[in-house]
């Protein structure tokens, strides 16, 4: 038994590509609305690509477009190698179990428990994966996403809107993909929640090699996970980079954003993080920026 | 060295829909040690989710003594690797051996939620126990649901005599909004349900009566059926299953997406503003659609009547008005509210109730819509006894 063994489409080996995610010339409207209007973004191969940007404008709608549930009007996307722009329909989206996906509102399938939602993955694309695996591999994933042990039988209309997040992303997390997109994974936890979701998602994207996109509105996320910000503004991302490096820009709603009040407290608490490295089992806090 | 690998040449199992494709499959082998010691367990391949499904059922069935787990020659593992190799240092009571940096790590994480072995199952009772229990409960919900039923009517009576009593705080918008929905735009669907009615109605009983050259009395048939019982009947049966069932599905809905609550919370009571307006809207619109059913049912009659049995059309709009007795109108006229009063309040009551789930949109929907009916045709079977008695026959 060695590596000489044929590979499962399914497989990413094959992609060799550095870009799991390549978007071009993106342009989407609403009617007359146009919200992204040639928009342009490369996301690296196991890096944690924070996306930020004003309430409505537009993320959303990009990281629906890379998973192919919005058809742009114009503009290509890549996706591990293959075009979702020129998918005709979902079947030619054969990539599916190598991405999980977190939507804003956690969309659990609200007649499922938490815990058969995160098997509804697995019973799709692994039926020869045995009752009991299922059911203990479901098991872990809720309790790694951070819930109790008892959540697992719950429906989602027994959750609170935080736990209705983690099971979101226990289910993101089911197949272990290498892409996970998030959508606000921190909004509406509280901050110990939220910091250890961060520590979660820097952990499995360190083990994992993961490659997430992360769209988010907590700074404290974008210093302690993201290697990258990429920054949505007037329908296109204007600048993509390291936090150092997109405050050396001098664009007014990057100055704002990043130095407003909360922008500053986020940065003096990485700071004090980063003075203090003595904590050497907090291997999760390694600052993304001393990498680069 | 390893020795010759057990079960290596099971084939595995192909499923219908990845049949033709071939993934790399994670295995083992087991080195048999030395006396009591126990053996080793040797994995090779990828240990991720896509690999496992197979191994992992042969794992289960192992009962070797095995001291070691040994991960030297596995390529890659993710998580279900990890909860793999966890699991069955567990079973086996075997130590993990060769470990990389990062599978060390997926492993400890992993094991920290190994914690109690609580089942991720809600509780069952076993069948003997679970009938009498399922039967109880719904008897009871039958009894609560009728209190329920009372309940909701007796809150939107009182929100009727609130609005009475303070007359500016009616929606009116939304009652001619409802009334549109419900009345209006029903119109051309219960026209041509009437119409096609009156000329079956017509051509059936004609049929019947040629056979005492009686077919003259083709017009009383259809004049005092569709006035007095089907004009109205269908009416009910058609709205109940149009807005009994938008009633239940959008209540329910807003229900679901908390926009019940936070109406309640702004002040609004959800039965003035949503519940009364469809109730009103309903019971003002059903007479009248009936009314407008029966015309039309009468006109389809006529309409046979002139094509097929030689009755001028307007002679028999005449006819009309000369055999069927003026309480026809009223009996049609009297039901038309109370129906309305039913689908309405099936409908809505049966929104309000929703709870949990997409499903229960559903169910409930389905619900509104099969009582609401049921109650109709029940009503109407007393009606027809009730009028003939006191006269109006
Ligand atoms: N289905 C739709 N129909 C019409 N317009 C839409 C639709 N979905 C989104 N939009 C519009 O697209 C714009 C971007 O929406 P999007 O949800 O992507 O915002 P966002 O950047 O994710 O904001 P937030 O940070 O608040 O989540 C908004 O102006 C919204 O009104
Ligand atoms: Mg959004």
């Amino acid at each position: 038994m060695d590596q000489a063994q044929a590979h499962l489409a399914d497989i990413p080996d094959e992609f060799e590509g550095d870009y799991p995610i390549r978007v071009r010339g993106l342009v989407n409207r609403f009617d007359e609305h146009t919200i992204h209007d040639g928009l342009d973004l490369d996301v690296k191969r196991g890096e944690i690509i924070g996306v930020v940007g004003g309430s409505g404008t537009g993320k959303s709608v990009l990281m629906r477009s890379i998973i192919g549930l919005q058809i742009p009007q114009e503009g290509s996307i890549e996706v591990l190698g293959r075009s979702i722009t020129d998918a005709r329909d979902d079947e030619d989206i054969d990539i599916r179990s190598q991405w999980g996906v977190l939507f804003q509102g956690g969309a659990l399938f609200s007649t499922l428990t938490v815990a058969e939602n995160v098997e509804v993955p697995l019973r799709e694309f692994y039926p020869e994966i045995s009752d009991d695996l299922r059911h203990e591999i479901a098991r872990y994933k809720v309790l790694l996403s951070g819930l109790p042990a008892n959540a697992t039988s719950k429906y989602p209309s027994e959750l609170s809107g935080g736990m209705k997040k983690r099971a979101g992303l226990a289910r993101a997390l089911a197949l272990d993909p290498e892409l996970l997109f998030l959508d606000e994974p921190t909004a509406g936890l509280d901050p110990i929640g939220a910091a250890a979701f961060d520590n979660l998602i820097r952990s499995l994207q360190e083990t994992l090699g993961l490659t997430v996109f992360l769209i988010t509105h907590d700074l404290d996320t974008l210093y302690e996970i993201c290697d990258r910000v990429a920054v949505l503004a007037d329908k296109k991302v204007i600048a993509v980079g390291t936090i150092p490096e997109l405050l050396a820009l001098d664009h007014p709603w990057i100055q704002e954003y990043f130095n407003g009040p909360r922008g500053r407290a986020a940065k003096d608490a990485q700071d004090r993080e980063a003075a203090s490295v003595v904590q050497p089992d907090q291997k999760t806090a390694t600052s993304p920026m001393e990498q680069e | 060295m390893r020795s010759a690998a057990r079960d290596a040449l099971v084939a595995p199992v192909i499923f219908p829909h990845e049949a033709g494709c071939m993934r790399a499959l994670a295995d083992f082998t087991i080195e048999p040690g030395q006396g009591a010691d126990g053996g080793v367990l040797h994995f090779s391949g990828p240990m991720v989710v896509s690999s496992l499904g197979l191994v992992d059922r042969r794992l289960r069935k192992l009962s070797d003594p095995v001291a070691q787990i040994d991960v030297r020659d596995v390529e890659r593992m993710d998580t279900v690797g990890a909860w793999t190799v966890w699991r069955l240092s567990q079973q086996l009571g075997a130590e993990i051996v060769n470990c990389r940096d990062e599978a060390e790590r997926l492993i400890k994480a992993i094991s920290e939620t190994d914690t109690n072995n609580e089942s991720i199952r809600a509780p069952r009772l076993p069948l003997i126990k679970r009938v009498p229990d399922e039967v109880g409960t719904l008897v009871i919900a039958l009894a609560v649901g009728f209190l329920q039923v009372v309940g909701f009517l007796g809150q939107a009576i009182s929100a009727a005599g609130m609005i009475l009593r303070h007359p500016r705080r009616f929606r009116g918008l939304a009652l001619v909004h409802q009334m549109e929905l419900v009345g209006v735009n029903a119109l051309g669907i219960v026209g041509l349900m009437s119409f096609l009615v009156g000329v079956v109605i017509a051509q059936q009983g004609a049929v019947q009566l040629q056979q005492f050259g009686a077919e003259i009395y083709t017009i009383n048939l259809v004049g005092r059926l569709t006035l007095r019982e089907l004009g109205i009947l269908m009416t009910a049966i058609m709205v109940a299953g149009r807005s009994g069932s938008a009633f239940a599905a959008q209540l329910g809905t807003m229900k679901l997406t908390e926009e019940v609550d936070a109406m309640r919370t702004i002040g609004v009571s959800p039965t003035e503003a949503l519940v009364l307006p469809r109730i009103i809207a309903t019971m003002i619109m059903l007479p009248l659609l009936g009314i407008y059913s029966s015309v039309l049912g009468i006109i389809g009659g006529a309409f046979l009547g002139a094509v097929s049995l030689g009755i001028p059309f307007l002679t028999f709009l005449a006819r009309i008005q000369e055999v069927v007795p003026i309480h026809d109108v009223w009996v049609g006229l009297v039901k038309g509210p109370v129906f309305g009063l039913i689908v309405a309040l099936a409908g809505c009551y049966q929104g309000m109730q929703v709870k949990t789930n997409a499903e229960e949109v559903g169910t409930r929907t389905t619900s509104a819509v099969v009582l609401a009916i049921f109650t109709v045709i029940v009503l109407d079977a007393f009606f027809a006894v009730f009028f003939t008695k006191i006269g109006w026959g």
